[in-house]
């Protein structure tokens, strides 16, 4: 387990939302650009990697009841983000690495994946 | 605790930057706010074996010597002990006590009287307004009951609401009580898209629904509002209606409709723009979404008309919105 004060430490990243409880603990991670993918397939209370950052991100994160935001490669999101991120309490992060590197990161610290598995009746791949 | 840590070297920039909500009210709350008001006070000419008195029986390590109101020392313990060595209680409070003792204004943030308490190592400050005129004493454990207290009401005042909510439908006696809640939605409104989700779903927590039922019609609310938002002509309405054993969801529009609803429905089919897709949807999920949150799903649609989607949840009678209430 880790809080998200280790989290942005983990990520040399620098937090949007100064006003986040910081004691906040993730139970694991989950990294998509894909809003639809993450309301399919996250589980509560996991910190979501993204490369998105519009308003959508932040309702996304609410609805699925995620416990942190991590915007990868540096970006500065819209104002219109970051306060919708304040308003709903979530941490949002901005570090300067890539999905990869950061996924890499969190899985090396122990991080687990909160995907649910892909449901086989939904699957159209076999 | 990795904030202690912070404390023992310069702080940077970045670390600067968070700011926990103890620390924001520490800078919120005011002086007068958490200060003891009914203080034990002392006089100049008062003997010194009457504040060794004072001090025993309120069990106080310290007390302000006023005249008039006017602040003009205080007796701490140190000074009483000196007292004690020089076997010299007969001797009168102003002889011993600490005269124009550092204070601290009433209007003053309660992180300046932190401050103070790192730097002077005093154990109390009295409170005074512009006069010098006593108003109080401020100690730590001051400070800690007054940031908890704050920090309780915060706490409280979401508790309030849902504890009101959540009687809601115990307190309106009618055969068949439900809340409905409507949101028009407006087409291309990215910036709020989620808004009438968002506010359905807190909704539902207040009045006392599980968890895990708010979340999945929270999720299933949310794809069919961005499906308003990215495909429809005019926008469209949400009605929720809510009632103790199910929550039964319609999202409705004027156009311009699903040419064919079985491939619409079909996992990752979308007809949606590349700027909705920049925006991290229209991956042809949404509605497989849906189906999967909710417990019945109905999508009727004409090519021209509109479409109407139909979603509902039923409540187990261990998850009933409302309090102790079975359903019917």
């Amino acid at each position: 387990m880790m809080n998200i004060h280790e989290l942005i430490h983990l990520v040399n990243g620098v937090l949007l939302t100064p006003q986040s409880n910081l004691n906040r603990e993730v139970k694991g991670a989950f990294a998509a650009d894909l809003m639809s993918d993450v309301l399919a397939a996250i589980q509560p209370e996991a910190v979501l990697v993204t490369g998105l950052c519009n308003p959508q991100v932040i309702r996304t994160a609410q609805m699925a009841e995620v416990a942190a935001v991590i915007l990868v490669r540096g970006k500065t999101p819209p104002a219109e983000t970051i306060n919708l991120a304040n308003q709903e309490g979530i941490p949002f992060v901005s570090t300067p690495f890539g999905m990869f590197e950061v996924c890499g990161r969190l899985y090396n610290s122990g991080v687990k994946s909160l995907e649910r598995p892909v449901d086989p009746d939904f699957c159209d791949c076999g | 605790m990795d904030d202690h840590q912070l404390s023992r070297r310069p702080i940077t920039d970045q670390e600067a930057q968070y700011i926990t909500r103890t620390e924001e009210l520490a800078y919120e709350l005011k002086v007068e706010e958490v200060m003891t008001r009914d203080v034990k006070c002392l006089a100049p000419d008062m003997k010194m074996h009457q504040a060794l008195e004072l001090f025993r029986t309120e069990r106080i390590s310290g007390a302000p010597v006023v005249v008039d109101g006017v602040l003009c020392g205080v007796v701490s313990l140190e000074d009483l002990i000196r007292c004690l060595t020089n076997n010299d209680l007969d001797a009168q409070v102003k002889d011993y006590m600490t005269a124009n003792p550092i204070t601290i204004s009433h209007t003053d943030p309660v992180v300046e009287a932190l401050k103070l308490f790192v730097t002077t190592r005093h154990g109390r400050l009295p409170v005074v307004d512009a006069q010098r005129r006593l108003l109080g004493i401020l100690t730590k454990g001051d400070i800690t009951l007054g940031l908890l207290q704050a920090l309780q009401k915060d706490y409280q005042i979401e508790e309030v609401r849902r504890y009101r909510a959540s009687h809601l439908f115990e307190d309106i006696v009618s055969d068949r009580t439900s809340l409905i809640l409507r949101y028009n939605i407006k087409p291309r409104d990215f910036v709020h898209g989620g808004a009438a989700s968002s506010n359905l779903k807190r909704a539902l927590l207040r009045l006392g629904a599980n968890p895990q039922i708010a979340r999945r019609c929270g999720i299933a609310v949310y794809e069919a509002e961005m499906n308003l938002i990215i495909h429809t002509t005019n926008g469209g309405v949400i009605r929720a209606e809510i009632e103790p054993h199910q929550i039964s969801i319609e999202a409705t529009d004027d156009g311009p409709g699903i040419k064919d609803v079985e491939l619409a429905m079909r996992p990752g089919y979308s007809t949606a723009s590349d700027e909705v897709r920049e925006l991290g949807f229209g991956a042809g999920m949404g509605l497989v979404n849906i189906q999967r949150c909710v417990d019945s799903m109905k999508l009727e649609s004409t090519w021209g008309k509109g479409t109407r989607l139909r979603m509902k949840l039923f409540m187990k009678p261990e998850n009933t919105v409302g309090e102790g209430h079975s359903s019917s």
